[in-house]
């Protein structure tokens, strides 16, 4: 599903190189967790996935299905079916939750070539996807994520992903600020997504969210690369052991 | 015999005289009304409009912006369904009354009667040497209604003004009293439905007797290639409530001023105006509020949407008389410029002459937060719609404020229609 052939990036704004020759491939159906130190260019590379313009690939290439989205905007890459849940979701006063789910739904729909929603199947929808997660209506009524606890933050990105759908779903340290219960809730929601014909990119710092969320395979990426790639056992150890190890084994 | 240095005029100032020699014969009026509109086109004839060299117009070079006026067309105009369904209408097409809807409380008169026993005269009478507008539309003047609101009657619809043209010439006069303890909402609609150019001036006086409690909004939605010269001017006596709420969205050379003052205790001024400006157009909103008396207060805020190779203007004065203690003010604008060539100019003023007041004003200028677009970009909204939806935002909390859920819908479709119209 997704292919990462020797990805070189910088930041567009001072050229400073993040990403150094990245190789990486998720099949549909997987669950990949990325783990590395703080440095190491996973939320970059989270954000490259999604299309941020502050961001040039300078060498390489990024294929889903088969095809390079280098050249397509954040808005076309999602509505082929990537998504990239934030770690910091960014508040927009003024723009109403449900009328930003409502037309984020219709026009992703729109450039599929399908038909938009009517209210009320889009409300049901809604409303279904909104109890899994134990979001309160009055959450949805107010601005998107203005005012919003971490918590409800981590929450509504995962309603979103629940509701759009998509196969390439990328969660960026979904589980910083997080206590236990939420935590739960989120990773079923994340499990309860999983399916044959989809692909999760778990980004993480921690083994824990592992331990819901279990991934088939599990990288570790240092200094803009992937120095190693394992099974689950892998963040077990590198749990126990932190990444000096894997790092120097990798020099 | 007049002694008045002669000017060079304009072809449209030109235009503007000949207009007038060509109409006059047909415009309704005694001799009183006549020759006060004679003094006010002579006006124009010997001082020309105003440029810039005139402080209230220096951002709004009338004489260089006003390349063409049209002649009159007398066309069919198209009727236009109400904002609010259930409203009472009143409509002009080119001037003169179309439409009037009876609504209990509510009591009507037509101006072209006051014009012909003269008993309208004193509409003929400009606001000071700088009033351009007041007088095109004393001199032009053909019709307009005089409404009454009585005291005490709380009107549950909306009060619809529709002033509609095909094009060519258009004026036309409202002169509203709102009745004590009375409340009522009045919605203001200026638009053409001509695919040649207009010129409309539109001139309201209103006044809110003691503790009545009015919202007005203008909706202005002209043509690309239209002029409109509007004005409002108020009187708000004892604790008497004015929203006063305008929507531009519309016109190539447009000025909207607002005059009022405060002349009874307890009395506040709400004002609130959205500027969504495109294309190659002007747009001057300009206000003078007097707080005449102490303890009144007023709040202004102006939000603008700047695209293209549009220019936007406010000009807000706020006079604080030398007894009008307690009085407190607030004003801010707000501008979202969305293109290199798109430019606003904003001129608070404050004229205070008591000591124990509070007065404040503001103005931010922005672009579109990046980490916004981003983020809706990034669940698949196009950048055009995401746009569109980020300048809803900004303008979204001005017009809830009104929490007058149909007016709030009616306001929001005219705001998102234009947006997707114009956005880029």
């Amino acid at each position: 599903m997704l292919e990462i052939r020797n990805l070189h990036a910088r930041i567009a704004e001072d050229g400073t190189e993040i990403i150094r020759g990245l190789n990486l491939t998720v099949k549909a159906g997987e669950v990949a967790a990325i783990m590395g130190p703080n440095g190491s260019g996973k939320s970059t590379l989270s954000y490259i996935l999604s299309g941020r313009e502050d961001y040039e690939v300078t060498e390489g290439d990024i294929l889903y299905n088969g095809e390079s989205i280098l050249e397509l905007d954040p808005a076309e890459r999602a509505a082929k079916g990537i998504f990239l849940a934030f770690q910091y979701p960014v508040e927009i006063p003024g723009v109403a939750t449900m009328q930003f789910l409502k037309v984020a739904l219709n026009e992703q729909r729109k450039q599929r070539g399908e038909a938009e929603l009517t209210t009320p199947d889009f409300m049901k929808r809604v409303k279904d996807a909104a109890a899994h997660l134990k979001i309160a209506p009055e959450m949805l009524r107010r601005p998107l994520n203005v005012g919003f606890s971490g918590g409800e933050k981590k929450r509504a990105e995962i309603l979103q992903m629940a509701l759009l759908e998509p196969k390439l779903c990328v969660l960026d340290e979904t589980d910083s600020g997080l206590d236990i219960d939420a935590l739960k809730i989120v990773s079923d929601g994340v499990n309860a997504l999983r399916s044959p014909d989809r692909a999760v990119i778990v980004i993480t710092h921690y083994q824990r969210l592992l331990e819901h969320i279990v991934p088939d395979t599990v990288h570790v990426l240092y200094k803009g690369q992937i120095i190693k790639s394992g099974d689950k056992s892998l963040a077990l150890e590198l749990e126990a052991n932190g990444y000096a190890d894997v790092i120097e084994a990798a020099a | 015999m007049s002694a008045q240095p002669q000017i060079k005029l304009t072809e449209a100032e030109n235009a503007l005289l000949a207009a007038y020699t060509q109409q006059v014969g047909d415009l309704p009026g005694n001799g009183d009304v006549l020759i006060a509109r004679d003094r006010l086109i002579t006006d124009i004839k010997t001082k020309g409009l105003p440029t810039r060299r005139v402080e209230a117009w220096h951002y709004t070079d009338m004489r260089n912006l006003l390349r063409q006026v049209p002649a009159n067309n007398d066309g069919d105009v198209a009727a236009i369904e109400p904002l609010i369904s259930g409203s009472a209408v009143f409509s002009l097409s080119n001037g003169k009354v179309e439409r009037k809807a009876k609504a209990e409380g509510v009591s009507v008169r037509g101006i072209a009667a006051m014009l012909e026993d003269g008993t309208g005269a004193f509409l003929m009478s400009p606001r000071g040497d700088d009033d351009a507008i007041g007088r095109i539309n004393g001199g032009f003047l053909r019709d307009g209604l005089e409404i009454a609101i009585a005291d005490g009657a709380a009107l549950a619809e909306p009060i619809e003004l529709q002033v509609l043209h095909s094009g060519g010439q258009s004026h036309a006069r409202f002169v509203v009293t709102v009745g004590a303890g009375a409340s009522a909402r009045l919605i203001e609609r200026q638009q053409g439905n001509g695919s040649s150019a207009a010129l409309v001036s539109s001139v309201s006086d209103l006044t809110l007797k003691a503790g009545a409690d009015v919202t007005w909004v203008i909706v202005q939605e002209q043509g690309v290639i239209d002029t409109h010269l509007g004005q409002i001017n108020f009187r708000l006596e004892k604790d008497a409530k004015l929203r006063l709420f305008i929507v531009n969205a519309g016109g190539k050379l447009v000025r909207q001023e607002v005059h009022g003052v405060t002349v009874g205790e307890g009395s506040d001024f709400t004002f609130r105006v959205i500027n969504l400006l495109g294309g190659e157009s002007h747009t001057d909103v300009t206000m003078t509020l007097g707080h005449d008396v102490p303890e009144t207060t007023s709040t202004e805020i102006v939000r603008n949407v700047v695209f293209d190779k549009a220019s936007g203007v406010f000009q807000g004065q706020i006079r604080v008389a030398p007894d009008a203690q307690k009085t407190d003010a607030r004003m801010a604008c707000n501008t979202l410029l969305l293109s290199e060539e798109a430019d606003f100019s904003t001129k608070p003023e404050l004229e205070i002459f008591a000591d124990d007041v509070q007065c404040a004003h503001g103005a931010t200028v922005a672009d579109i937060d990046r980490n916004h677009l981003y983020y809706l970009m990034a669940r698949g909204i196009p950048e055009k719609k995401a746009r569109a939806l980020l300048v809803q935002a900004f303008v979204a909390e001005v017009v809830e404020e009104l929490d007058d859920e149909p007016l709030v819908e009616a306001l929001e479709d005219v705001i998102e229609g234009w947006l997707e119209r114009h956005g880029n």
